[in-house]
């Protein structure tokens, strides 16, 4: 079980915490003027990558915020953590 | 009686005499003993039956690694427990333990038969021979299957005992109390940090702990009078805590571990009665030292099962430790040093024994210490065969050939009651590998080792390979130092002498002349499969070893294959031809032993199973006789049956009195989200597929919500109270993901819009009030306000007093009648209620719970999301085009409803179904088809909702249909087990389309 940083209450348990999949993907200003593969690229294509993920956690049982964290998904390290609106960090590509 | 209990020890205190039953007869044993060691100080060796050819086994170890030796404990229906290793029960008064898996009893048991038939009996058997005629799968093979399956009996009624969960912290924590346990804990404590050592036997020392040979001494005593003395010290460190019975069951991410806490397993029944019988730890710790140990692997001969057939490391132990012989006439069968504490423990006391040694020769010191004692030794030699059927009591030696592979000259026949056996040890890798750590393999004494510690685990000890003494102590202190980041100096001095060596003759698959096909050289004792099975699994063409495993089924019984995994390893890689670290291992899974369910669940059973939610009128709920629907986690009323009513009398009753007159639901458990901000409107917009920028303050709109997909998610009636706030109500089981989801656009889509969501579910209760004579009670509740439909339409929406108590009363319906809601501060509710039901009195306004409600909207065609929904439903399918915006340029899953597939028009779309005979009522969710005759039968679609109406006298349903949209009074068939039921398709509102009765 994870210990998760969240960048409003500090280090608490995974269990205070619901994942939300991949961050960054920004839902489309004007969803009318996209084909049915685009709209379908932003509603079911996720990368799902063994190696360092970016992703969205919601500290659900907790401060409720939604924030982001840097995950390496094939030791389940988390690298860094993050709030909506900022800038991911560089050095994680 | 035969006593084998030959001499004295420490560990048990002769003067506390135990009594026990073991297969109903009583036994004597003495405190400090195990079930096993009691068992083996009687006499009695076999203990049960194989798994598959029901053959006699017996106590083989003295640890979490016995495949053989387990037993059910009680006969109690309540308290019985199977599959309990004998070899770590520890016996108390009244024990009552029978062996498992053999009938009509252990010494004649009639599955010996399979023993018999065993050639025709070879892996993978099931999959090869039940195959055919399919027929009788179900009706023969299955039910035989079932019956010889499976170990021991499950208890039959609810566990009784009490259970435990306790979350710790800790800077270090230390898995294993041997000889590296004890000094890596003593070190960390000592460098002010905050450690815990753990360790599943009674006492602390692991195996050093009853080590007595003479020429293996830690500062010039014998290791185990120096390991006590540690342990007298440790035991006043104040930052340690010391945890004994009590075993590391799983080790996750982040350190974070499960230990499993014995505290009353051992005690006589009248002493654990009231007390917490496990104690299920959760533990976060910096650090994690792992000193598991190792445990001494088998040898893979014919016959090598037999009772009195043990692990040479654990005839020692029951001999030093319990004070026990295994046999009085023993045999040795090794390929390295260790046993030779064995033989030279057992000769000083007095047993005799001889060592079958298969290396060439070896010289340590150890060695020369057997042999000056005159202990004779076979070097270079094999055993090829063990006779005796209930207990050994004979076998065959003959000399292994230059290179190892076959063996040579004439068979030696010696006779003997025991046997031990030793190919060496094992490191206990289980919790490295557990935490994520790899393995390597090394080759000189063929182990897997630890590979590469993260940051925050390490392991010392042998479960690190390291297996003298010397190496032990001295690498231990030096990683343990490293690791923790400390200058320790304890150890500086301390002066070792081991005599062993480490060198071995590994052979997985010991050579014999008897073909392989002849042979029982079993690898797995409790799944009973042998290396003629490994081998014809790789004939077959089984290569990956997680294949293996499963078609042999080897490493798959209770004690997950920790005595049989390595061979069954060795073995496909002699016979393949590739090398053992190429192959990997299996995976090591927790739990590390088996735990108990109530282990697991701690004190969450009965009524603390669940959180349970009560609305404000509960209590008068349950004085009004209503039966309880579970919702989510609350508890609604279902309905309330009058004195000699069934459900279906009291849902017709109530249901027609709500259309008749007047009827009260308890709506509290609607969900609330208050939502305030200058943005309020604009976000409603982009939540709900409908226009929301023109509600004007004081009206009601209903909202369907969708999600991104297009797909009905929620839906719910929505006030606006004033200019920047709303009160929106969700459906009782979808309130928390919908507060989740708006806040999730919230703060991450949309950040700039001004709104704030706030959770008010259980802040106001909430008493809805339907039926033409609704407003004539609303009338003598509130009389000062004016209920006219002028003043008060439907959607609408008034605030008003009770006796100075705000409330909030909407006009919406969720019935099709006239219907009022008024919501109050919770802990009112109950009064409300009650005013509710004395004004209604006159009007015989009759409480209803939900079963009413989903009939009642059914018949005004009212969908219920989730029951007539499942997550496949678009506005359109369910026939609400209406309520979806064509101008809004977007709002949630808005560009989904055009997609390729959205649009699709032989989608299942929602329709009314009417039975051709009024009075059959249709099964929820039974199939609908047009056409039975044709096959494979075209499914169509299902019910989703299905009522005896009352106010039509008819039954009604509702249901999802293919292309049902365009199929309005066509017939379709419900297949049902015994007959077909003929339907008409139909509008899904029956009652009241033109809305009259809102109005009356």
């Amino acid at each position: 079980m994870f210990l998760i940083n969240c960048p409003f209450c500090g280090e608490r348990d995974q269990s205070e915490f619901s994942s939300g999949g991949e961050a960054h993907i920004v839902r489309p200003k004007q969803p009318t003027e996209l084909s049915d593969d685009e709209w379908a690229e932003y509603l079911f294509m996720r990368k799902n990558i063994k190696g360092i993920q970016f992703e969205r956690w919601n500290h659900v049982h907790g401060c409720r915020k939604w924030f982001n964290v840097v995950r390496d998904t094939s030791n389940d390290k988390i690298l860094s953590v993050y709030k909506m609106g900022e800038k991911p960090p560089v050095n994680y590509k | 009686m035969p006593n084998y209990r030959i001499h004295k020890t420490e560990y048990i205190d002769e003067t506390k005499r135990v009594s026990f039953k073991y297969d109903g007869k009583t036994y004597f044993g003495y405190e400090g003993d195990t079930l096993a060691s009691a068992l083996l100080a009687n006499g009695i060796h076999l203990v049960g039956r194989s798994f598959k050819y029901h053959r006699p086994r017996g106590i083989v170890s003295c640890g979490a690694e016995e495949p053989n030796a387990i037993c059910q404990i009680g006969s109690k229906k309540s308290l019985t427990e199977p599959n309990v290793r004998a070899t770590e029960l520890e016996l108390y008064e009244g024990l009552e333990a029978s062996s498992q898996n053999c009938w009509p009893n252990v010494k004649f048991d009639i599955g010996g038969i399979n023993n018999f038939i065993s050639p025709l009996i070879p892996a993978g058997f099931y999959y090869k021979t039940f195959m055919w005629p399919k027929s009788f799968w179900k009706k023969v093979y299955e039910p035989l299957i079932r019956l010889s399956a499976g170990l021991g009996k499950s208890p039959t009624e609810p566990d009784p005992d009490i259970y435990d969960h306790k979350y710790v912290h800790y800077d270090v924590l230390v898995i294993g109390g041997g000889v590296s346990g004890i000094i890596a804990a003593k070190m960390a404590a000592k460098n002010n940090l905050k450690t815990l050592l753990v360790d599943d036997k009674k006492i602390l020392g692991g195996s050093t702990i009853y080590q007595n040979n003479e020429s293996i001494k830690i500062d010039d005593k014998l290791s185990s009078e120096w390991l006590k003395n540690e342990i007298q010290e440790i035991k006043k460190l104040s930052n340690l805590t010391i945890k004994t019975r009590t075993s590391i069951a799983a080790y996750h991410g982040y350190n974070f571990l499960l230990a499993k806490e014995n505290l009353t397993d051992h005690l006589p029944e009248e002493k654990k009665k009231n007390k917490i019988r496990q104690r299920l730890w959760k533990i976060r710790a910096k650090k994690v030292v792992i000193a598991t140990g190792s445990i001494e692997r088998p040898l893979v001969f014919n016959n090598n099962d037999r009772p009195g057939i043990l692990l040479s490391n654990s005839i020692n132990k029951y001999l030093d430790y319990y004070g026990v012989t295994c046999g009085e006439n023993i045999i040795l069968f090794t390929n390295n040093d260790s046993t030779y504490e064995t033989s030279i423990s057992l000769h000083k006391k007095g047993i005799k024994n001889i060592i079958v040694d298969l290396r060439k020769s070896a010289s340590s010191e150890l060695i020369k210490q057997a042999e000056s004692l005159g202990i004779k030794i076979y070097f270079n030699h094999v055993v090829t065969n063990t006779f005796g059927y209930r207990k050994i009591n004979s076998l065959e030696i003959m000399k292994l050939s230059e290179d190892g592979n076959t063996t040579v000259g004439n068979k030696i026949r010696l006779s003997c009651d025991c046997l031990g056996m030793s190919g060496g040890w094992t490191p206990m890798v289980h919790m490295h590998t557990q935490s994520g750590g790899k393995l390597d393999f090394r080759d000189e004494d063929q182990v897997f080792l630890p590979k590469e510690n993260s940051e925050d685990q390490i392991s010392v000890g042998s479960c690190n390979g390291d297996f003298d003494l010397e190496n032990i102590i001295d690498k231990t202190v030096n990683k343990i130092n490293k690791f923790l980041d400390i200058d320790n100096q304890d150890y500086q001095d301390t002066n070792i002498i081991c005599s062993k060596e480490n060198d071995k003759r590994n052979i997985w698959l010991l050579p014999n002349k008897i073909p392989l096909g002849k042979t029982k050289c079993f690898i797995d004792f409790q799944n009973d499969s042998t290396a003629k099975d490994i081998k014809l699994a790789l004939k077959e063409g089984f290569r990956s070893i997680e294949h293996v495993k499963r078609y042999t089924t080897t490493g798959m019984a209770t004690d997950q294959g920790k005595l049989s995994n390595m061979h069954a390893l060795g073995i496909i890689a002699d016979t393949a031809g590739v090398k053992m670290g190429t192959l990997g291992t299996t995976t090591f899974r927790p739990p590390f032993t088996p735990l108990t369910f109530g282990t697991l669940v701690g004190r969450n059973v009965g009524k603390f199973f669940e959180v349970v939610r009560k609305t404000s009128m509960h209590e008068w709920h349950v004085e009004n006789n209503a039966e309880f629907e579970n919702v989510g986690q609350w508890k609604r009323p279902w309905y309330y049956a009058k004195k000699g009513e069934n459900m279906h009398d009291a849902v017709q009753r109530e249901s027609k009195a709500a259309r008749d007159s007047a009827g009260i639901l308890d709506a509290s458990t609607l969900g609330k989200i208050d939502i305030q901000g200058t943005d309020a409107s604009e976000f409603l917009n982009r939540v709900y597929t409908n226009a929301w920028s023109k509600l004007a303050i004081g009206k009601c709109r209903y909202g369907l919500m969708l999600n991104e997909d297009g797909m009905v998610y929620d839906d719910g009636v929505t006030t606006r109270i004033s200019e920047n706030h709303y009160l929106m109500t969700t459906t009782t089981g979808g309130a928390a993901n919908v507060l989740s989801k708006l806040e999730d656009y919230l703060q991450t889509e949309w950040p700039e819009l001004d709104v704030y969501l706030t959770s008010v579910t259980d802040h106001y209760s909430t008493a809805s009030i339907c039926g033409p004579n609704s407003k004539k009670i609303l009338n003598k509740i509130f009389p000062n306000l004016d209920l006219s439909d002028e003043n008060f339409p439907h959607m609408s929406f008034k605030e008003d007093k009770l006796e100075n108590i705000n409330c909030r009363i909407m006009r919406i319906s969720f019935t099709g009648e006239l219907s009022y809601e008024i919501n109050i501060e919770s802990k009112y509710g109950h009064s409300l209620w009650k005013m509710c039901i004395e004004a209604g009195k006159e009007f015989n306004l009759t409480p209803y719970g939900t079963e009413t409600m989903h009939l009642l909207r059914a018949e005004k065609g009212f969908i219920i999301v989730g029951q007539d929904t499942d997550g496949t439903m678009t506005p359109s399918d369910l026939q609400m085009d209406w309520i979806v915006s064509k101008k809004k340029y977007d709002f949630i899953g808005k560009r989904s409803l055009y997609r390729s597939d959205t649009i699709r028009e032989d989608r299942k779309q929602l329709v009314g179904l009417l039975t051709d005979d009024p009075k059959e009522i249709l099964e929820e969710g039974a199939q609908i088809v047009s056409d039975v005759k044709s096959k494979p039968i075209d499914m169509l679609g299902h019910v989703t909702s299905s009522y005896f109406s009352p106010n039509l006298n008819k039954s009604i349903a509702l249901a999802v249909v293919r292309s049902g949209k365009t199929m309005k009074g066509q017939k379709l068939i419900i297949p049902m087990e015994n007959k077909n039921i003929n339907v008409t398709v139909s509008d899904t509102i029956f009652l009241d389309k033109e809305n009259k009765r809102l109005n009356a």
